[in-house]
């Protein structure tokens, strides 16, 4: 996506000072403030994590656990407490932001790419080429999300990277849907038979002229989407079939921990209350992005 | 109308035929051996061999997958690996729990989502409008485990209200519900507000008010009947978030219902019972996206059918 924005910035002059006018205006609304507010920290606490982490999160330590051999509540070394096997919560919280930004990013990425190609393919071409590939996305969309992923996840050994995969096999349905409708009646304007008339070929037409038109939408959605996907992550880690232990992810932490959720409430308690963060932080900042670049909806509500 | 019922009906047979095809083929990727499983550990390599020829699962996969797809339009979906029951009979025995959570939850949804829609529209842009929208974005970005296990800790372990887990009674019912009807709740408040307010804009208020109504008259009997018909046809579309959903919810509580059968089979990988909870969910997908299709343009003339 970034080489599209990139090509889009370059088409002329005032594409930039747009991008820093949709910016000002997102840190005009509370609502974005609050939520790229939320995603700059955690991008920090992300690329930072080696040197903000007060422990090893891999070292399962004595001095973790209780007497009775349980974990520690919040408070005094262990900040956040301790998890059933004596390894520092705060850290692996940390560490596991890291693991939520690039599942939720690169997930969302191949999401992005996968359904906005499927989408302008269809839209532009039209006929049986949209025919073929819509009637596919009907089937996706008809899928059981979740299960889909736990099966796909089952049957390949779970790495990050599949992990990434998997999320997008279930994700890009939805994007593809919006960029073909837009696509589609963008097609029929004038502007985009007139480029067909003089020959233009389908990738510059796609590239110069529908592209442009096509950002804000995959902005939009490409926002709203990570959203999902980090969602979508924690929920496979948490059944056990997405990021492996003991590389931690928030979904994991509760999965790991769960058998003690009555007696030790903060391993759940933390790790929920980030995922629940980060998903929020993306919704807002795609809402109020939506608010901002949709045109329609201007001026109503 | 009629056309368009049966090409959307033909549509619908070959999505969910589509589905029998890709998940099968998923299904034969997992790299588990079913003969090696239903045999057991300690049975001879002749036992599992015996096995993979009764099963037939040395045919090529074009004739397997004929031969499943013949069983299942006899009804037949096939026998479970591991336990000694027929798939079908299983999903029997666990669809009436599953049924009765998801209209819970679909009560559940509609109560809280259509309450905080309408008090936010007419309170828009006050602080109640504010708290109640930061409510519903809370509730669209919290993953159901972390509702769901949240919820048992404070009214089942501290203070007792309702039981940790299991089946049987209303207040076995409550926290499933609630969990599982919250995401769908954040969705309609949104939109029931939005939808409000586009009504609140209309002439008939306009009218209305000319003729010297009250305005709870006004909102009852005008906006809300209006506003409330687009959101109707969203349900239907629901069930593909519950099929996902009680899949996490079930597990959480302990629901006996084709979500946790599905996880159970999922994990010690009984292929024909991940096939039929699939088809079975697929199916009522497919259905609930008919549904809507097909009600929204009776509740609004406007939409034209193709």
């Amino acid at each position: 996506m970034a080489t599209h924005t990139r090509r889009v910035a370059g088409a002329g002059p005032r594409r930039g000072g747009r991008a820093r006018a949709v910016l000002t205006e997102l840190l005009r609304r509370p609502r974005g403030v609050f939520g790229l507010g939320v995603i700059a920290v955690m991008v920090f606490a992300a690329v930072f994590a080696p040197w903000i982490m007060p422990h090893d999160p891999f070292e399962q330590s004595f001095d973790g656990l209780s007497v009775m051999g349980g974990p520690l509540p919040p408070g005094g070394d262990y900040l956040l407490g301790s998890d059933l096997l004596g390894r520092d919560l705060a850290s692996r919280l940390i560490l596991g932001t890291r693991t939520s930004l690039i599942i939720g990013v690169a997930a969302n990425g191949i999401a992005v790419l996968l359904g906005a190609a499927v989408g302008i393919t269809a839209g532009y071409f039209g006929g049986w080429t949209a025919a073929i590939l819509m009637r596919f996305t009907d089937l996706m969309m008809a899928f059981p999300a979740l299960l889909l992923a736990i099966v796909l996840a089952a049957i390949f050994q779970p790495s990050l990277m599949i992990v990434a995969l998997v999320i997008a096999m279930v994700n890009w349905v939805q994007m593809s849907r919006v960029i073909y409708t837009e696509t589609r009646s963008l097609a029929e304007r004038e502007f985009i038979q007139v480029q067909r008339a003089i020959g233009s070929g389908p990738l510059r037409i796609v590239g110069r002229h529908l592209l442009p038109h096509l950002l804000s939408s995959i902005i939009v959605f490409g926002t709203l989407g990570i959203s999902t996907t980090v969602l979508l992550e924690a929920t496979l880690s948490y059944l056990g079939v997405g990021v492996q232990p003991p590389m931690p992810s928030w979904g994991n932490i509760i999965f790991e921990n769960q058998t003690y959720f009555s007696s030790a409430p903060w391993l759940v308690f933390f790790p929920g209350v980030l995922i629940v963060l980060l998903a929020l932080a993306f919704n807002l900042v795609g809402d109020t992005l939506r608010d901002i670049l949709d045109p329609t909806l201007k001026g109503r509500h | 109308m009629t056309s368009y019922i049966l090409r959307r009906l033909l549509e619908s047979a070959l999505i969910l035929l589509g589905i029998t095809f890709i998940t099968f083929v998923l299904l034969y990727l997992v790299p588990a051996d079913p003969a090696r499983q239903i045999a057991g550990r300690s049975a001879t390599a002749e036992t599992v061999a015996n096995i993979r020829e009764q099963l037939g699962l040395n045919d090529p996969i074009f004739v397997q997958y004929w031969r499943y797809l013949s069983g299942l339009f006899q009804g037949d979906m096939g026998r479970s690996y591991l336990q000694r029951a027929e798939v079908a009979t299983l999903i029997a025995a666990r669809l009436p729990a599953s049924l009765l959570l998801m209209v819970s939850a679909i009560v559940t949804e509609l109560v809280i989502g259509l309450t905080i829609g309408v008090v936010a529209a007419l309170r828009r842009n006050r602080p109640a409008d504010h708290s109640l929208m930061i409510f519903s974005f809370v509730a669209i970005s919290a993953p159901q485990f972390v509702i769901g296990i949240l919820l048992l800790y404070v009214f089942a372990v501290q203070l007792g209200w309702f039981p940790i887990g299991g089946y049987g009674t209303f207040a076995h019912l409550v926290l499933p519900s609630i969990t599982l009807g919250l995401l769908g709740a954040g969705w309609y408040s949104r939109m029931m507000r939005s939808s409000m307010i586009d009504v609140l804009n209309q002439d008939l208020v306009r009218t209305a008010r000319a003729k010297g109504l009250s305005k709870l008259r006004i909102i009852t009997r005008h906006v809300m009947p209006n506003a409330i018909l687009p959101i109707i046809a969203m349900i239907g579309i629901d069930i593909g978030l519950f099929m996902s959903g009680i899949v996490v919810v079930e597990s959480v509580f302990g629901w006996p219902g084709i979500g946790q059968l599905a996880w159970q089979a999922i994990q010690r990988i009984d292929i024909p019972v991940i096939m039929g909870v699939t088809m079975v969910s697929a199916t009522a997908i497919v259905m609930g996206n008919l549904l809507a299709d097909l009600v929204v343009p009776l509740i609004d003339p406007r939409i034209k059918t193709k």
